[in-house]
């Protein structure tokens, strides 16, 4: 192997340019919020080449395909959780949702608490969209749900808010970015295929994101809060699902 | 080191034997590409332990009538770091193979090694390749330095159809993406049967690799493995 000095030159400025540019890159990221809290660790490099190249390349608002009813599937398990083991929420259940009550707040102009009332006179959407799971099974429903935007729009948005979180009945919880949140179709659902959403399909309001993976629309939500990071909450992974190992962006 | 003769730069056959026979980017981006494709590999049969069912169409669920019911015991608890895993192994694949594929463009290595020659070309030069004779034998000088026609076909259909293939049946599957490009994911005819596409291409990628290896390793595997690694086939 013969190493000449024209040669070590040329792998040299190689070496540095390809420095430079991970370093301009990596400090692009950052200040454009393309790098995801599960940025670090073994696979932090994919989550965030995902992340970063799919809000780059895609139009924030860009819909997921959506299907006609001729296309709704008639075997759309309930997965994850079917009954959340939590006594108040049987008891609420019981009477039919009426004494819940969805606290929403954080980096809002006012804090909102809503019942399921308030949220079904909420200017609605409908629509029939794929549910794909990341174990690798998918279905067609019709949702229907007051868009995410509409709440927090209510509420006004304060500038620095760059994630929404959500708590559920059931213990998970998790994150998505302003982007999601505010995407035409994300949703907080309360009916399913024309009817009331059942316990098993995360009654009485779920989470619709629909250009992710099916994890990331949450069931059984209980309160939302709008934040500016993500790092001082639990292990700074946005999520219990991240925590468990599973991406926090699941657009892939 | 008195005994030691120096070898001969040029072959009785007029090869010159002290030439790399694959430049320092093929090599490179070979090994790449053998440790990504491996990532991609494990971390799909991870993947594909959690529903080891195959379905066409839009959707599909247990209980949906499926195209295949793969003989795999089923287990979900393997996805989180084989979803993890198949997207850094596919973010390393897609880059080195891209840049495989554009350089091998550029010095035209695809024309002048890969495209079948004219005269190569024939049904009795396939039989005589696969012949029992010929195909277990070990190379000779020539061999190690040219590709025959099934080398040339096999190369390129991995290279530029299997590849593709796994590729575009695998963005398919990306929520995020088909928001955008819808057209990915009807094109095979809905999200089961890219899932369903993205299985066989892999498994026809796979059936590229054993033969591949298995191919190096009979017809002479350290003169090759030296050509990968070093560039020089003569030790």
């Amino acid at each position: 192997m013969q190493l000449t000095r024209r040669k070590l030159i040329k792998s040299g400025l190689l070496a540095s340019a390809l420095a430079c540019g991970g370093g301009i890159a990596a400090v692009l990221a950052k200040r454009y919020g393309l790098v995801p809290p599960d940025s670090g660790g073994l696979y932090g490099l994919g989550e965030t080449l995902t992340y970063a190249s799919q809000r780059i390349l895609f139009s924030h608002q860009s819909l997921a395909r959506e299907f006609s009813h001729n296309q709704i599937s008639t075997n759309f398990p309930g997965f994850g959780t079917v009954m959340p083991d939590y006594q108040p929420y049987f008891f609420s259940m019981v009477e039919g949702f009426k004494d819940w009550r969805l606290v929403i707040d954080g980096l809002l102009a006012k804090r909102l608490m809503l019942s399921l009332s308030d949220i079904k006179q909420l200017p609605s959407r409908t629509q029939i969209t794929e549910h794909i799971c990341e174990e690798g099974w998918s279905a067609i429903a019709e949702w229907t749900g007051v868009p995410l935007s509409n709440v927090l729009n209510v509420a006004g948005i304060r500038p620095e808010a760059r994630y929404v979180l959500f708590a559920c009945v059931d213990g998970h919880w998790g994150s998505i970015d302003m982007a999601d949140a505010l995407h035409p179709q994300t949703l907080l659902a309360y009916r399913m295929n024309g009817q009331d959403l059942s316990v098993a399909h995360g009654a009485p309001v779920r989470l619709r994101v629909e250009r992710q993976l099916g994890y990331k629309s949450l069931k059984y939500i209980a309160r939302i809060r709008v934040v500016d990071s993500l790092k001082a909450i639990g292990k700074g992974l946005g999520g219990s699902d991240p925590e468990a190992g599973y991406s926090w962006y699941a657009g892939i | 080191m008195a005994d030691c003769v120096a070898r001969p730069a040029v072959s009785p056959q007029g090869i010159d034997t002290t030439d790399r026979r694959h430049s320092a980017l093929i090599r490179i981006t070979h090994w790449i590409n053998t440790a990504s494709f491996l990532m991609l590999l494990v971390s799909g049969v991870a993947i594909l332990l959690a529903q080891p069912a195959l379905f066409w169409g839009e959707t599909g669920f247990f209980g949906d009538p499926s195209l295949i019911n793969l003989p795999l015991g089923q287990n979900e608890a393997q996805t989180s770091w084989g979803r993890s895993l198949h997207f850094l192994g596919g973010w390393i694949w897609i880059i080195n193979g891209g840049i495989y594929i554009l350089s091998g463009l550029v010095t035209r290595h695809f024309q002048k090694d890969f495209l079948p020659e004219r005269n190569q070309i024939a049904l009795t030069t396939v039989r005589e390749i696969l012949s029992n004779q010929s195909l277990f034998r070990k190379s000779s000088i020539e061999e190690f330095y040219t590709y025959n026609l099934v080398q040339r076909l096999a190369y390129l259909t991995a290279a530029f159809l299997l590849a593709p293939l796994t590729i575009a049946s695998g963005l398919a599957m990306s929520p995020g993406l088909v928001a955008v490009m819808p057209g990915l994911v009807e094109a095979f005819g809905g999200y089961q049967s890219a899932h369903t596409v993205h299985f066989f291409a892999m498994g026809l990628l796979v059936v590229f690799f054993v033969v591949h290896v298995a191919m190096v390793t009979l017809r002479g595997f350290l003169p090759r493995m030296r050509g990968m690694v070093s560039g020089r086939i003569a030790s």
